[in-house]
């Protein structure tokens, strides 16, 4: 297949699949064509603009692009077409990626389902009425669906290896400050990391080799020298020690989920690594502090939504106050404006000690327990979630459950290190589940390699949903 | 003396003289058409970032060790939240908990600290339509410090004095053009009164806009009058913010504390702590210029000039230049700063001019010097040359050809003059002889309406002595 017929075949998927899945808020039909016309006439001259030249990917709706409308989920950002390309889009466009389209999220990039997109809930592709993960649902579901070969998505808590492990996908969110944040519509600075979504460890690696690197434009951006993130790919994982840490084994989560992260620990004993249990005592205190940090540099990154320059505008307002409490108030959801209150909270004279700076000390113990760790092992192997999928619907109502869906990925966004979601299995009603690695300070590169080697000893990622909807075309 | 004691602090707003705004790359210029100047970054798109201009911390820098301020070696940039339709983030980058420079002083007035923050836009609401209001961004995103001083001035004229040296500082330095009619220097005031002697703080207010010398004086004058009636009247002041209207002459309350916002600072982030190590501080601090107290100290030494020409030749780094400008034409210093201090100080002041607006340059100021020293001309003749060239521009030598000014020195020429008038005067000279010494002045003026005025002067008094024996 050239380029065009590539990117028409997704086209074909989209048009078929999409009016269900809900994964796609915006499909570029006419800008692939034509960027994958262009390619193909760089491959008839011989000329090539790197890896992805002609390679059709899809963009979670947070990422910034010029002239091609922006939402991020939100109702407030209806009508906001960016006057600019962040960093990323602009580094795939002038790589030759053909871009498919932008993909559906939870609102401002907050929640762990996908129900709380200003658009509408994602279906998860393995099964009808359940959701896909969040916030990076829409990617994940394209990718699960085959709508789309890669993608990028973000992840502050977890938003691309929560969807990735219910999905059935690989994920990575890098190191914080890999891949720029200048260009994606920032939920909680400190933590927000862009990452890359595949349905194989390879194509992760290679589509982190695009995106990573130094960016003047963000000050946040680690300048360290460009690697290929392939290069461990296919080096053996004998000798390497895994660490098992007790408190990603909880009461309460899914018997299926536990027995099928176990017998990926024993495939990689199998591989000759060393496994060991261990603890990283800290645990526990992770999904409160991330609810102080992550509401409170929210509260302010979503001020600029304010209905004066762009986005939503409430009509006829009295005054100025009038201007800026109905815009808000109708451009946002509920669980985006619940977490604004909260950060406007911990922020507030008086409360500040007591929340903020109290979360960034015990911000500082959570990175502790795992700079302890890695004294002693290469990376650390978790389940992605405590249980696969639940239905649309089942959790909205109880946020503290929700959130808890977010209990072992929230702790690498609070350390700044990398973690690669992959498939390790799928429980009997046919759900994939997801294991978790997390890696040294800029070892993404290891990650790749103990994926790599799973993935080779394994089948888990061949499998492919049957796509076979109640309502479905 | 008066009953109660007053207590002024001043926090001064200048905008930097950086080329570009704080965190982005637009022009900081002022007076370009509306929203000309702006991008992704200072407009507060989704997904855009901030990136810090090292220059405008190196102007901080600079200012802060002119007035001998410790350099943080970390400072950290806050989020201070606030809603406006000037502030595209709804938050301004400012620092707060950390700033860059503290514990300074200038003169006997302590520095308490100098902070980085960005500007916001301007609104615009006169533009026809009364329902409609615009903003103007070109202005959000410039670099300003703030330099906050001690509550240690003591009256209206003390706090213009603190404002006058600070800006003259900060125009040396030229990190600020201080120029406070266009808003690149701003000053607010904190003012409370408290009886005399007592060590407690009183309740203060703070007065905005007082952007002028006079404005600072007028309003602490007027606000220390109205809390001294409230207090008398057996009232409280009460903490608030006051706006100085300079039409009607009077403060006017503004927003009480309780209205007062609850800014939630913190940490900004999208921006590391500014690490600033002692080489930069010590590099900055060998491109130091002089600054007008050493200056003043100098100019006395190196010039043998009184120490109170010095200060007023330097208390404006133009005019310093300019004096300097016409030594290094002509190396007369005292008498080029006589002409500087009597002639040039007075005619800027009734032409209402600025040293740099005037059209006469040093070396023009320098040759006519000169020129009145080796005699070509008489200081009389000089001033009114001085005028020509402050009027006109024009070369000493031109002004002195097309008037006609040059001296006559020819000995011939003068005594012929002298003896028609001696010849004329006969019972004027016998009264100079019989002792009356002071005719002597009639004589020379005499000469002087014959010569019309070219004669010079030191050579009619030499031969009119000799001749009247």
């Amino acid at each position: 297949m050239n380029c065009q017929e590539k990117t028409q075949y997704y086209l074909d998927r989209i048009a078929k699949y999409n009016p269900k899945l809900n994964c796609y808020l915006t499909v570029c039909a006419k800008e692939a064509l034509a960027a994958a016309r262009a390619a193909d006439q760089r491959r008839a001259k011989k000329e090539s603009l790197g890896p992805l030249d002609g390679v059709p990917i899809a963009l979670k709706d947070i990422f910034v692009t010029e002239g091609i409308k922006t939402t991020c989920g939100s109702k407030i950002l209806n009508n906001y077409i960016p006057p600019y390309d962040g960093t990323t889009a602009s580094a795939l466009k002038k790589g030759g990626a053909v871009l498919l389209g932008k993909l559906n999220l939870d609102e401002f990039a907050m929640g762990s389902s996908n129900e709380f997109s200003g658009f509408g809930p994602v279906q998860n592709p393995w099964k009808e009425g359940y959701i896909p993960g969040g916030s990076s649902g829409g990617s994940a579901a394209a990718l699960a669906a085959d709508l789309c070969p890669l993608s990028m998505g973000t992840d502050t808590g977890g938003s691309i290896r929560q969807p990735a492990a219910l999905c059935g996908v690989v994920g990575l969110k890098p190191t914080y400050g890999r891949v720029t944040r200048y260009g994606i519509i920032a939920f909680a600075s400190s933590l927000d990391q862009a990452g890359p979504m595949a349905r194989t460890v390879e194509d992760c690696a290679l589509l982190m080799n695009v995106v990573a690197g130094y960016d003047a434009k963000d000050s946040t951006s680690l300048n360290v020298p460009a690697e290929d993130f392939t290069k461990k790919l296919k080096q053996p994982v004998k000798g390497l020690k895994l660490g098992l840490p007790r408190e990603y084994f909880i009461n309460g989560m899914d018997a299926e989920v536990t027995t099928a992260v176990q017998k990926a620990a024993k495939k990689f004993e199998d591989l000759g690594a060393k496994v060991e249990e261990m603890s990283l005592p800290h645990t526990q205190y992770a999904v409160p502090c991330y609810y102080i940090i992550a509401p409170a540099e929210a509260s302010a990154n979503l001020a600029r939504y304010d209905g004066v320059r762009f986005g939503h505008r409430a009509g006829n307002p009295k005054d100025l106050l009038d201007l800026y409490e109905r815009s808000r108030s109708e451009g946002f959801g509920a669980e985006v404006t619940m977490r604004i209150v909260i950060g406007t909270f911990v922020l507030s004279t008086g409360y500040y000690d007591a929340y903020y700076l109290k979360a960034q000390k015990v911000r500082t113990l959570i990175k502790k327990d795992f700079t302890d760790a890695f004294q002693k092992f290469d990376a650390i192997l978790t389940p992605t979630t405590p249980t696969p999928a639940f239905k649309i619907g089942e959790k909205t109502d109880d946020p503290i459950k929700m959130y808890l869906s977010d209990i072992f990925t929230i702790p690498v966004n609070l350390a700044g290190l990398p973690g690669l979601a992959l498939p390790c299995g799928f429980s009997k009603t046919g759900l994939p589940v997801g294991m978790q690695l997390i890696g040294k300070h800029l070892d993404e590169a290891t990650l790749f390699q103990l994926g790599f080697a799973y993935e080779q000893a394994t089948d888990w990622h061949k499998r492919k949903p049957s796509l076979v909807m109640s309502h479905g075309s | 003396m008066s009953k109660y004691e007053t207590v002024i602090g001043l926090e001064v707003h200048a905008q930097l003289l950086t080329k570009t705004k704080l965190f982005c790359a637009c022009s900081a210029k002022f007076g370009d058409p509306p929203n000309s100047n702006i991008c992704p970054v200072c407009t507060g798109q989704a997904g855009a970032l901030p990136v810090l201009n090292k220059t405008a911390v190196e102007m901080a820098i600079k200012t802060g060790l002119a007035l001998n301020c410790e350099i943080r070696e970390k400072s950290i940039f806050a989020r201070k939240n606030y809603f406006y339709p000037d502030l595209p983030k709804g938050y301004q980058i400012s620092q707060y908990e950390k700033p860059l420079c503290v514990n300074g002083k200038l003169d006997h007035v302590p520095i308490v600290r100098i902070h980085m923050e960005e500007d916001a836009g301007k609104l615009l609401h006169d533009t026809g339509d009364p329902a409609v209001s615009h903003v103007d961004l070109n202005r959000c995103g410039t670099p300003l410090i703030e330099i906050v001083s001690g509550p240690d001035l003591h009256s209206p004229e003390e706090a213009a004095d603190y404002m006058r040296k600070l800006r003259n500082i900060l125009v040396y330095l030229e990190v600020c053009d201080g120029n406070m009619q266009e808003g690149s220097l701003r000053c607010d005031a904190n003012v409370s009164i408290r009886p005399a002697g007592s060590k407690k703080l009183g309740t203060r207010t703070e007065i905005k806009n007082v952007n002028s010398f006079k404005f600072i004086e007028n309003a602490l004058a007027y606000e220390i009058q109205r809390q001294t009636a409230v207090v008398e009247a057996g009232g409280k002041v009460i903490q608030e913010t006051r706006l100085w209207n300079q039409q009607k002459g009077t403060t006017e309350a503004m927003r009480s504390k309780e209205e007062a916002h609850d800014y939630r600072y913190f940490p900004d982030p999208d921006l590391l702590p500014l690490v600033v190590d002692r080489v930069w501080v010590e590099k900055i601090k060998g491109t130091l210029p002089e600054l007008a107290g050493e200056k003043a100290l100098r100019f006395a030494k190196q010039y043998n000039i009184p120490e109170y020409d010095a200060g007023v030749l330097t208390a404006q780094k133009e005019l310093a230049y300019y004096f300097e400008e016409c030594v290094r034409h002509h190396p007369s210093p005292k008498k080029i700063s006589n002409w500087i201090m009597a002639e040039l100080l007075r005619e800027l002041k009734v032409r209402d001019q600025d040293i740099t607006e005037i059209k006469m340059k040093p070396e023009q100021l320098a040759r006519m010097v000169a020129l009145i020293e080796q005699g070509t001309i008489s200081g009389a003749a000089g001033k009114g040359v001085f005028m020509a060239m402050l009027d006109t521009g024009k070369d000493p030598e031109a002004i002195i050809q097309a008037k006609g000014l040059e001296q006559v020195s020819d000995t011939g020429a003068i005594e012929t003059v002298i003896d028609k008038i001696i010849a004329k005067e006969a019972e004027n000279v016998k009264r100079y002889q019989s002792g009356k010494k002071n005719v002597l002045g009639f004589f020379v003026g005499e000469v002087m309406k014959a010569m019309k005025g070219k004669a010079n002067p030191k050579m009619v008094n030499e031969i009119l002595r000799k001749k009247l024996g």
